[in-house]
């Protein structure tokens, strides 16, 4: 559903994504691992269409579909989400006002009416309690005064609410204790399925040990060095991004 | 004659006809007019040099020859004014047309919860000791051109009377309305509103044009609380975008008084709102909040002064603008904490939103601090769209534009949302999406909540600014 071909990417004059390519079907979960500043967190965003970036070779076919030519929003429509790796404070709009907002865009891109309020409170309720979330947050200000928890808990909400057919989570694990990292998994597993696939980002293998992946890649210097199975998570806990055969390139930003 | 002439001697010379025509007037207004007229008399019109005006520009309103309007007042048509209620009810509405009081357009003078609202020219007679106690003893004339020229021009405009233990749970809403003129005209309504202890009411001031044509409308209302008293008033100005409009709002407040004053400036092209509070006891409670929404090239000059003359007393100052294409903003708060005043808890807040390259905001904190055991906190921001936060948006499959629209509303929204008169709220909503480009695609509701919890909101605004 997904296929990445020699994606090159760059904020500013510096270069991050040096040639990416991935393959992505139907129902699979895909975890790309990565030091710091190896251009992880930068695929998640182009991917999910972020302007800072720009692309400057290489192409995404989404569902045979040019999705680099698509705006964010479009891209949302489409089925794509991604789970930040900061979400967003927005002082003043309500989690609530927001989710209806998100969900009744995307009922009209399919031309079908908003959703009933009822539905929309049974729905939001029964999700939230997917990922133990109190559900006076979704009175709040979206993501503000949240805890670091909450805060990614709430994306996975998010994620429940939206239904997408691709999910891309941006270290969503990474500043979580081990409850919350469960809270987290869990909210994920219950969502896999044949037609929603995941792309997993992440820094630390622990979290692979709950959303166990279909596949494995290493990203070092804006390049996949090594693809697998979860099994290459466990070398990599074990030998560090040094002993993966070819990480040898210097990081980037 | 007079069209002929400008600046301070036309208005002198205006003064000099506008009395000896005022036969009818009382004879005690006359000193208070004639201290007025001295004041401007010396002091003139500020210029760019004068501290207090350093970033508004009069010089279009003194180079501009204005006219009293007719005496006889203009007809105007009852429908002409729904789109200035909030509210079904004829009863509460009074109206000032050209600064006289209409009694045909407004509801009933004594209404059954003993309060009284009706013409100030009639109050000055059939209110007299009250009206003489209290007119123009409030509210500066000195070193104040527009206050003075207001004062000195005295006639009309409304009356507001909350007699002792009343509570007024409807809200009284004043409007005040300019007619087209073939001129440029001037009126200088005046608002004075006495509230007696341990009573409450709630106060709506809206200002309005029915013309696009250029005019003047120089306005003074003094509050005066007495012990304990509530008091809730908002000050929607909605005039013409040619209009200039000039504006001083004096609170003073007694012994444990809490009055919460809204300033909304939404229309005219040069604006100045001036509100000064004044404790005069201890224990007073006083929240300014202020939203500006400015286009075009309208100017705003929201200026505060709050007087910490007693101790144990809050004022909280809330202004937030937001500004599009070349319009300017410019905000003063000068909070004075006087010798003795311990205890004092005095927080301002100004936060700017730029939706454009060429707009423009000046603002300036001031405070003057003579006691050691108080909490006094400013704080400014000057921003633009966060865009993160529509990138946010926009992951969710909300549409670029609608993103901005749901940030602009939110951003104005934490100010609408301390409005706790409800159809005045949904009114201001809709106002807003009217001011705003893109306003239309917001159709979806309102994106934040309302609290009705005074301390609600006050914590809010206290951990938003500690947050940002």
């Amino acid at each position: 559903m997904l296929e990445i071909k020699n994606l090159h990417a760059r904020i500013d004059d510096h270069e991050i994504l040096k040639g990416i390519n991935l393959t992505i079907g139907a129902g699979e979960v895909h975890s790309i691992m990565g030091p710091n500043g190896s251009g992880k967190s930068t695929l998640a965003s182009v991917l999910a269409g972020n302007e800072a970036f720009e692309v400057t070779e290489g192409e995404v076919l989404y569902n045979g579909q040019d999705l680099l030519a698509m705006a964010p929003e479009e891209r949302a429509w489409a089925g794509i989400f991604l789970a930040f790796q900061y979400p967003v404070e927005i002082p003043g709009v309500s989690t609530t006002y927001f989710l209806k907002a998100a969900i009744n865009a995307m009922r009209k891109s399919k031309g079908q009416p908003e959703i009933d309020a009822n539905e929309f409170l049974n729905m939001a309720r029964e999700k939230m309690k997917l990922v133990d979330l109190d559900d006076r947050l979704m009175t709040r200000a979206i993501n503000e005064g949240f805890s670091g928890g909450e805060k990614k808990r709430n994306e996975v909400f998010q994620m429940a609410m939206l239904e997408p057919a691709l999910a891309i989570l941006d270290e969503t694990d990474s500043g979580l204790d081990i409850d919350a990292l469960k809270i987290v998994a869990k909210g994920v597993n219950s969502l896999r399925g044949k037609d929603r696939s995941f792309l997993v980002v992440t820094h630390y293998q622990r979290l692979l040990n709950y959303i166990v992946p279909d596949y494995v890649h290493v990203l070092v210097g804006g390049r996949i060095v090594r693809s697998g199975g979860k099994e290459l998570a466990h070398e990599l806990e074990a030998n560090g991004y040094a002993g993966i055969a070819g990480a040898v390139e210097q990081p980037v930003g | 004659m007079i069209q002929t002439m400008t600046g301070k001697d036309a208005w002198l010379a205006e003064f000099e006809q506008f009395e000896a025509q005022s036969g009818k007037s009382p004879e005690w207004l006359r000193p208070v007019r004639k201290a007025a007229i001295a004041s401007f008399t010396e002091f003139g019109f500020p210029t760019l040099r004068h501290e207090e005006w350093r970033f508004t520009n009069i010089a279009p309103i003194v180079n501009t020859a204005f006219e009293r309007p007719n005496a006889e007042g203009a007809r105007i048509d009852r429908n002409d004014l729904n789109r200035y209620r909030f509210s079904e009810s004829d009863s509460n509405l009074f109206v000032v047309v050209n600064g006289r009081f209409d009694a045909a357009l407004s509801g009933k003078g004594k209404r059954s919860d003993g309060v009284t609202v009706c013409s100030l020219a009639d109050a000055m007679e059939s209110h007299r000791s009250v009206v003489e106690a209290n007119l123009a003893r409030h509210a500066s004339v000195r070193d104040n051109a527009f206050a003075a020229l207001n004062t000195a021009f005295v006639e009309d405009g409304v009356f507001v009377h909350i007699p002792k233990n009343t509570v007024s749970t409807e809200p009284i809403h004043l409007l005040f309305v300019t007619t087209p003129a073939a001129g440029a005209i001037v009126t200088h309504p005046r608002l004075l509103v006495v509230a007696e202890e341990n009573c409450q009411a709630t106060i709506v001031e809206t200002y309005a044009g029915l013309s696009e044509t250029k005019y003047l409308t120089n306005s003074v209302a003094e509050f005066v609380l007495g012990e304990n008293a509530i008091v809730d008033h908002y000050k929607v100005e909605r005039e013409s975008d040619a209009a200039y409009h000039m504006a001083t709002r004096q609170l003073q407040l007694s012994r444990s008084s809490n009055m919460s004053s809204h300033t909304v400036s939404l229309g005219g092209g040069l604006v100045r709102n001036d509100v000064n509070a004044y404790f005069g006891g201890e224990g007073g409670n006083c929240m300014m909040n202020g939203l500006y929404v400015q286009r075009g090239s309208q100017h705003v000059d929201n200026h505060l002064r709050v007087d910490h003359a007693k101790p144990h007393c809050n004022s909280w100052e809330f202004y937030k603008g937001i500004l599009d294409d070349e319009s300017r903003a410019v905000f003063t708060g000068r909070i004075i904490v006087r010798e003795g005043a311990q205890k004092t808890d005095a927080k301002q807040s100004n936060a700017n939103l730029l939706l454009s390259n060429n707009a423009l905001v000046d603002t300036k904190p001031q405070l003057e601090i003579l006691a050691d055991d108080v909490k006094c906190t400013h704080g400014a921001t000057v921003g633009q769209l966060n865009d993160e936060a529509i990138f946010y948006l926009r992951t969710r499959g909300v549409s670029k534009d609608a993103a901005r629209s749901l940030l602009i509303y939110a951003f104005a929204g934490e100010s609408i949302g301390q409005v706790r008169v409800a159809p005045l709220r949904d009114r201001l909503q809709e106002l807003l999406a009217t001011r705003l480009a893109h306003g239309e695609s917001l159709t979806f509701g309102r994106p934040y909540e309302y609290s009705d919890d005074f301390n609600e909101i006050v914590r809010n605004a206290d951990r938003r600014r500690h947050t940002s």
